[in-house]
Order: structure tokens, then C-alpha cells, then sequence
């Protein structure tokens, strides 16, 4: 059995507001694994990881990260623990070089050493030639690679990601994704919040997702994905649908969307293979498809759906 | 962590904090040289030369060491509220906290900050001073103890005023309208012998009255106050804001949700 990188029992947070944002939280995540923590807004992600890495007090719980007790070890268990926060939360008149370099000396990595890091972080994550430059100087992308930077700094052997990718370009979310995969090839555990599913989707193995401070599912990414009830997908023909086409596609449901265009809906006891062959009987020739929504967004939308 | 691992901890932030200080040159070290370069002038020079001697000592002789701990209490004070509450409002402060750098380390390297630029301004201004009168040294224990747990404690202090302050005016608040009025009437111009029973009475309540005449007795021998009671004052206060500091941080006052 894989040992456990975090596990938290019976995690309570009531603000001094009164606003309870967490209603006894129970997780556990193995070691090594990318962990995808889902929900919407306000549902209390960023709470949790607050409290794993020690900014928010929890009202009641334990967490413990490699079987220490955070109450107990708090120093020990930090030092385990790099955080990427969903804000940009480092000195806006400090050279890039400095605040990594600055990090590693919290965790007391030598400069010589820290130095050494925070050149590994830099090249890893293509931020190098802007090492010697305000941090306040760089794009919004650029901000994102070095708050990752500046968590990695300690070597940590979990890596908190709180929406890493959020306002990042396609191209380079999907470099960043390059980037998370290889750290989880290395052993480093993940844990990731985002609001891109097709993200967690593409790197989580095990999945929670949350909501009014509550899981509301939790589980492997594979187990939940196989619960879909049906699944739809958008074809685009190569010829104009022919008169009837929905009716002709039956026990199929099928919805003509253009002349062009058709969109099926595959159920839990039917076959996409099944489907296609009929396509095919029927001589209606495909150029491209795509499913009509991400998988794990139908999934997520009716849990939170049922929930409310 | 271990000892060597703290001792990186604190070196890294009591460098940044200095390298902070002296990045902002022109605006950490230079204004307070003007403003005692006028203090000597106007009060020393032009209004000073009218007054007669001090306990056998010239008013300039009498300014210089006052003058000196009122820059040490400022500079300290301002260093670490300013810089401390610039991390809060950056958000900053949380690299520190996701990180095993324990509470009373985290103390010790802002407060180092304080300490380094007020005991530099401190030692500016008495280099002015100098430029206009001479000052011997009466007993230098006194002198280092006075200036650097004076440095200590107010730096101390403005720790808290960051760590209670919401926003920058909180940060101005306890500067304008507590620490100036009582470093004022702190006998940095004068000396309380000076004063009607009532005020001098009433000046006995003004703990850095304590601060500025201990510093001075160092200098020249004489105190308005007796210096050992000054001393216990400043050792108390030093040792009980302190831990009240560190006790704070440990409970994440102002800092966690």
C-alpha cells in the first residue's frame, strides 16, 4: 500500500466571520500522486490548502503530511511542502533572482547552493534571462513560472498548485503541463486546484471534488470518469445530413445541428463503435469529431448540480 | 531545522531587510540627516548659543545625545512597520510562513532591519553633531547598552504597529500622534530640572524621558532620572515586547486567517 503524503481527518474551518468554510474534510492522498481538488468558486479548495501549508488555522481536524502531525511538527512538515499560490503573493520590487534566492534561505538552503537551485528552477521553466529584472517587470505567464520556480526552490517532495495555469496562454499552460508531468515522473506529489477540468483531467489520477465545504465525490480520476451515465459528441460530415438522418440513426439519439453537423449522444449501454458502423451503413462520411463537452466537466457540473 | 539551517533563516532575512534599507538610500538615510543637520542648526547654533550652560555643559553638548536617540527611535520604529506592513499588503510575508523558519527567527531578522538602519542613522547624526561641538565619553557600556536596546525596542514596537495595522494610515498613526509628542517631551531639548513640580512630575510618566537621559548620562555623567532605573526600564520593556512579539507571530496574529 502506498504510504500517504497528506492525509487530513475531520478538517473544520469556521472564519471569525462565521462563515464555516470547510465541514470536516477527509482526504488521503498517496504519495506520488497527482491529486486534483475541484470545485467551484468559494467551495473551500483554497482553504485546505491553506491549511496543509500552515496559513490558515484550522477549528478543528488533523493534518498530517508524511505521517506528522502539523500541530506537532510544524517545521518538519513545512519543509516538505512548496506552495504555488493562486495570487501573486511575492515582492513586487525585488529582482526575480532574489525572491528564490531569498526562498531557499527560509527553508536554510546555503546560498551557494540556493544559488544553484534557483539556476535549475530558472532554465527548467524558461525564466533565466529575466533573472536579474523587478518581478513586477514580467508578463502574467512569467509570474505564474516564477511562483513555481520559487516553491520548487527547497526541493520539496509535494508541490501545492493552486489554478497554476490561470490567465497562462494555451501554449504555454500546455509547456507548464510538460513541466507538472515530469515532476510527477520524478516522484514529487501534486496537488492541483484549477478550473481548466480538461487540466486534472490530463494529469490527475485521483480526483475530490468539493463543494460548500464539503467532497462531494472522491475517488480515481478512471472510476469517476466511468460513471457517465452518456457521453455527447459533435461529427462534422463531409456531405449534407440526408432528409431524416435522426430518424434513420435510431435506437440512436441524434440531433442534426446544421447541414453539416450532427450531435449524438451515446448512453451507458451503447457503443461510439456501434454508432459509427451505422454512419457508415448509411454512407455518411466523417470528416472530424469531437466530444461535445469535456468529459469531466459533465461529470463535475451535475455533482455540483445536485448538491446545490 | 537545524541550528546552522536557522542561522541561514535569519541571515536571510536580516540581509534582505538591510539590503532594503539601503536600496531606498535617499529615502531611508538621507532625510533624517537633513532633519538633524537643522535641529543642530536652529536649535543648536542660532537658539542655542543664547542658552546658558546645562549642569556645566553647552546646550549643544546637551542636544547632541538627544538629538541621536530621537533618530534611533524613529528609524527604528518606521524600518519595520513600514517594512512589515509592505510585506503584509504585498502578501509576501507568506513565503515566509509556508516556510519551517520559526516564529522568533522571523522576529529576529526584521528586527535586525531596525536595528541596523536606526544605530546607522544614530551614528550619522552624532558624526553631524560633532561638526559643532565635542563630546566626550563618560562610560561607553552605557552609551552601546542605551543605543542598540533602545534600537531593539522600537523596532520591536513597530513590529506590533504592522502587525495590528489594517491599512497604510495605521502604519502613521501611533508615529505622529504617540512617539513624536513623547520623544518631544522626552528632554531631547531640555532638561526636565527645568520644569514646574507639576510638568516635571507629569514627565516622570514619559518612558522615553528614561530612554534619552540614560543615553545622555553615557555622554556626560548627568541624568535627569536615575540611570539604573532607566536601564531596568529599557530591559524590562525590551524583553516583555519581545515575547509578546514572538508569542504573536507563533499564533499567526494578524498574519493567518
Amino acid at each position: 500500500m502506498a504510504t500517504s503524503a497528506i492525509t487530513l481527518q475531520n478538517i473544520k474551518k469556521i472564519y471569525a466571520t462565521g462563515v464555516s468554510a470547510l465541514k470536516g474534510i477527509y482526504l488521503d492522498i498517496p504519495e506520488g500522486d497527482c491529486f486534483a481538488l475541484l470545485g467551484p468558486n468559494g467551495a473551500g479548495k483554497t482553504t485546505i490548502i491553506g491549511i496543509i501549508s500552515g496559513l490558515v488555522e484550522k477549528t478543528e481536524g488533523e493534518v498530517h503530511v508524511f505521517d506528522l502531525n502539523i500541530d506537532e511538527h510544524p517545521e518538519e512538515a513545512r519543509a516538505c511542502i512548496g506552495v504555488v499560490p493562486q495570487e501573486f503573493n511575492f515582492n513586487i520590487f525585488e529582482n526575480c533572482i532574489d525572491i528564490v534566492v531569498n526562498q531557499a534561505g527560509y527553508y536554510g538552503i546555503p546560498r551557494k547552493k540556493a544559488f544553484e537551485r534557483t539556476e535549475w528552477a530558472f532554465k527548467e521553466l524558461g525564466l533565466w534571462e529575466k533573472r536579474n529584472v523587478p518581478s513586477r517587470t514580467l508578463s502574467g505567464g512569467m509570474k505564474r513560472r516564477l511562483l513555481i520556480a520559487r516553491a520548487l526552490v527547497h526541493d520539496p517532495k509535494i508541490l501545492i498548485l493552486d489554478e497554476p495555469t490561470a490567465g497562462v496562454d494555451i501554449e504555454l499552460r500546455r509547456s507548464m503541463w510538460e513541466f507538472i508531468r515530469s515532476l510527477i515522473n520524478r516522484g514529487v506529489t501534486i496537488i492541483l486546484t484549477t478550473h481548466y477540468l480538461e487540466e486534472a483531467e490530463s494529469l490527475c489520477k485521483n480526483v475530490a471534488i468539493i463543494n460548500k465545504g464539503e467532497i462531494v465525490e472522491s475517488g480515481s480520476m478512471k472510476s469517476l470518469l466511468s460513471r457517465m451515465k452518456s457521453e455527447a459528441f459533435i461529427i462534422y460530415t463531409a456531405k449534407p445530413l440526408p432528409e431524416g438522418v435522426a430518424k434513420n440513426l435510431l435506437p440512436f439519439d441524434t440531433v442534426p445541428v446544421d447541414s453539416t453537423t450532427l450531435e449524438v449522444n451515446i448512453r451507458e449501454h451503447e457503443s461510439l463503435h456501434s454508432f459509427l458502423r451505422l454512419l457508415d451503413l448509411q454512407e455518411i462520411e466523417i470528416v472530424s469529431m469531437k466530444n461535445k463537452t469535456n468529459r469531466l466537466e459533465e461529470i463535475f457540473v451535475n455533482l455540483i448540480a445536485q448538491n446545490k | 531545522m537545524t541550528r546552522y539551517e536557522k542561522w541561514i533563516a535569519y541571515s536571510t532575512i536580516a540581509r534582505k531587510e538591510i539590503t532594503r534599507f539601503l536600496r531606498i538610500w535617499t529615502q531611508t538615510l538621507i532625510p533624517p540627516v537633513i532633519t538633524s543637520l537643522l535641529y543642530y542648526l536652529i536649535f543648536g547654533a542660532f537658539i542655542g548659543s543664547q542658552v546658558s550652560a546645562i549642569r556645566g555643559v553647552t546646550y549643544m553638548q546637551f542636544l547632541v545625545p538627544g538629538l541621536v536617540m530621537m533618530a534611533v527611535i524613529n528609524n527604528a520604529y518606521t524600518n519595520v512597520s513600514s517594512s512589515f506592513f509592505s510585506s503584509k499588503f504585498m502578501k509576501n510575508y507568506e513565503e515566509i510562513l509556508v516556510s519551517p523558519t520559526p516564529p522568533w527567527i522571523i522576529v529576529a531578522g526584521y528586527v535586525t532591519g531596525g536595528v541596523a538602519r536606526s544605530v546607522i542613522v544614530g551614528l550619522i547624526t552624532l558624526a553631524i553633531g560633532l561638526f559643532f561641538t565635542h563630546l566626550s565619553v563618560y562610560n561607553i557600556t552605557i552609551i552601546v547598552a542605551f543605543i542598540l536596546l533602545t534600537a531593539l525596542l522600537f523596532s520591536v514596537a513597530g513590529l506590533f504597529n504592522a502587525l495590528f495595522a489594517k491599512n497604510f494610515d495605521d502604519i502613521g498613526i501611533i508615529p505622529i500622534f504617540v512617539l513624536t509628542p513623547l520623544t518631544y517631551l522626552g528632554g531631547v531639548f531640555y532638561s526636565i530640572e527645568a520644569l514646574s513640580p507639576f510638568w516635571r512630575t507629569l514627565s516622570q510618566f514619559n518612558p522615553i524621558l528614561y530612554l534619552i537621559n540614560g543615553f545622555r548620562y553615557g555622554f556626560l555623567g548627568f541624568s535627569d532620572v536615575n540611570v539604573w532605573i532607566s536601564f531596568g526600564i529599557l530591559i524590562a520593556s525590551t524583553a516583555i515586547f519581545t515575547f509578546t512579539a514572538c508569542y504573536l507571530f507563533k499564533r499567526g496574529y494578524g498574519l493567518k486567517s
